[in-house]
């Protein structure tokens, strides 16, 4: 059984110029102890539908079912439990954090919430803070007086205050300097080898998902074009989006930099508020003919293993 | 020969505020020639933007203040210009474009009017020319629909567009020097390739040097010819973009290539991350500003500061185990 199971997952937004469809149509199943990538570029509805399976912006229609429960239609107490299961992180943790509030108090809150001793508590926050790798002292202190890397440490020891199953991390290293952008990613892989918790990876950044990513979801104007694994997305990508990507990515060895062919994909996104009909991509697309402007693409099987909707991938 | 473009020699900013007087830009040295690409890299706090806004003289006097060195543009010092020289030199010899193009711009005025600016300022041209030589300029940057685009104000424009639109204001006089202060930070991977690709050109067209501030090593191996790398506002490394990603001598190099995952690498690998953080400018370590994140460090790396040396031609690093080799 999948931990996470997506089906059909819409989320709209009312806008006073028309509904964007922020997720239109995404499925797509998350296993136990996995890391599965979700990148595309902004305005792409990654972070959207992060925040829909945490029931943070409201789901239009589909089906999100966490092990075996389908959360979608739950609303207030009735997620409690749910919450317990998936937790998130995000891009800024200055933004996440309570700045009144002492470090202490912000990572203990989910477990005020969830009806926990003050005894069991402090005992736990000991644990947390060891893990993620802050001092004893910092329970007292107060969010400004971190670094923006410690204020990532600090995020997650909350989130994994209640032993989730889950944790989506949106961008959780974007906002950060390369050194210590490493020092966060070996914590998170150390946290899922301790403790085999699983992470939905949201980010923009391809060399940090090829890095950590099991598996790996491409989204475009709100769909996904193409899921596979990491190594099915890189060495044999099968949309032309996802090739498009990765050639754009800038690779940090000046000889293979150099040595690569680029085709510098043209355009820009189009505005969510007015998709192209049929394929979402073939505004852009190197390969497009006249069908991919009428009939919408499913994703299919590739022979490679991967799911890309592409008709002529 | 002639002189380069670009010399800065020395440069020293000091900031002074009331927790004291920070070193900011400490003794920087660098020369860029005609057609060159030197990449300034290091993370934040190390003092790369700090050295771009001292070379345009664009420092708030208090509190940041040049106290000492040289920036010759085209073999000129314009390091003690009165304000109304350096006015007439920025955007004329020197260019600069910024990380966030939205804030480079003028919200209320269109695109037209901001770069017909520029030109009326610098150039002999009329109202007229200066209206044709705007919409070439945005053609030139391969701005979608360019004739239209002229008409527009900023925040009708994506942020790919804004950043073409500061490009063409910035070459407009076509600038001997153009500085790039992380240019494509806040954009889309694609829209960063597609900016990227349009600043070579221009630059292969042109023959401008170029500095490119940037703390992605990737965006360093696809542009630059040459990268000096900072730490704590000063130079601890330089070398040509293949020796340096081949064979980095700076342990802080090392460790920024460390923990750069580089793509096609064995899955297992733990990513080698720097311990610690960069320090607050008041609060520098004696000694080597590196040595208490440093794998190397020595005994003398705590008391004594390294200073840069030439272990090969081309190359310069401010480090005593790399010298002990």
């Amino acid at each position: 059984m999948s931990l996470l199971s997506l089906k059909d997952v819409r989320v709209h937004f009312n806008t006073a110029n028309g509904v964007v469809r922020a997720v239109s149509g995404v499925s797509l199943d998350l296993a136990v102890g996995e890391t599965l990538g979700l990148v595309g570029e902004s305005g792409c509805g990654k972070s959207t539908l992060g925040k829909a399976i945490m029931k943070l912006v409201p789901v239009a229609a589909g089906e999100i079912v966490v092990e075996g429960e389908n959360i979608a239609p739950l609303q207030g107490a009735a997620l409690a439990g749910m919450r317990r299961k998936v937790q998130m992180i995000f891009q800024d943790p200055y933004g996440s954090l309570n700045p009144r509030s002492t470090v202490g108090r912000s990572i203990a809150q989910p477990m005020v919430l969830a009806g926990w001793t003050p005894d069991a508590i402090a005992e736990r926050l000991e644990t947390l803070l060891g893990w993620v790798g802050l001092p004893g002292d910092a329970r007292q202190r107060y969010p400004h007086e971190f670094s923006g890397g410690q204020r990532q440490r600090i995020g997650i020891a909350r989130a994994l205050a209640l032993s989730p199953k889950l944790i989506i991390c949106d961008e959780p290293v974007s906002a950060l300097d390369v050194s210590v952008r490493a020092q966060v990613i070996n914590l998170l892989e150390d946290l899922k080898s301790r403790f085999g918790v699983s992470y939905l990876f949201i980010s923009h950044d391809l060399s940090v998902v090829e890095h950590i990513a099991d598996r790996v979801a491409v989204m475009y104007l709100g769909m996904l074009v193409e899921i596979g694994g990491r190594d099915q997305i890189w060495r044999t990508p099968q949309h032309p989006y996802t090739k498009a990507l990765l050639a754009a990515a800038p690779i940090a060895n000046p000889k293979i930099a150099r040595s690569r062919k680029r085709t510098v994909l043209q355009g820009e996104l189009p505005s969510p508020l007015d998709p192209p009909p049929g394929c979402p991509f073939h505004s852009r697309c190197p390969i497009a003919e006249d069908r991919c402007k009428v009939e919408k693409p499913a994703l299919r099987s590739m022979a490679n293993g991967a799911e890309a909707a592409c008709h002529f991938a | 020969m002639a002189a380069p473009p670009l010399e800065v020699q020395d440069l020293r900013t000091t900031l002074f505020t009331r927790r004291g007087e920070m070193k900011a830009v400490d003794g920087l040295s660098l020369s860029v020639g005609a057609g060159e690409t030197v990449a300034l890299v290091g993370e934040s706090g190390c003092g790369k933007s700090l050295s771009a806004l001292s070379i345009m003289r664009l420092l708030p006097d208090p509190p940041a203040r040049i106290v000492g060195g040289a920036v010759k543009l085209n073999g000129r010092d314009v390091i003690a210009l009165p304000e109304d020289g350096m006015l007439d030199i920025r955007g004329r010899e020197i260019g600069m474009i910024f990380q966030d193009p939205m804030s480079s711009l003028n919200p209320v005025a269109t695109v037209e009017k901001q770069i017909v600016e520029v030109l009326m300022t610098h150039t002999e041209l009329g109202r007229g020319q200066a209206r044709a030589r705007a919409h070439e300029l945005l053609e030139l940057v391969g701005m979608p629909d360019a004739a239209r685009r002229l008409d527009a104000y900023p925040h009708q424009l994506s942020g790919g567009m804004c950043q073409r639109v500061v490009i063409a204001m910035a070459i407009a006089c076509s600038p001997s020097v153009l500085i790039a202060d992380e240019p494509t930070t806040a954009l889309d991977v694609t829209v960063q390739a597609q900016v990227l690709a349009l600043l070579k050109k221009l630059q292969a067209d042109s023959g401008m040097a170029m500095i490119f501030i940037t703390h992605d090593l990737g965006v360093v191996a696809e542009t630059a010819d040459r990268v000096v790398v900072m730490y704590a506002g000063r130079k601890v490394e330089e070398a040509t973009v293949d020796d340096l990603f081949e064979a980095p001598l700076h342990p802080y190099t090392a460790g920024l290539i460390g923990a750069t995952p580089t793509p096609g690498a064995e899955r297992a690998a733990r990513l080698a991350d720097i311990p610690g953080m960069v320090p607050p400018l008041n609060a520098l370590p004696q000694g080597c500003a590196f040595a208490p994140r440093c794998p190397r460090a020595m005994e003398r790396c705590r008391t004594e500061r390294p200073t840069l040396t030439a272990p090969a031609p081309g190359c310069l690093v401010a480090c005593f185990a790399a010298e002990a080799g």
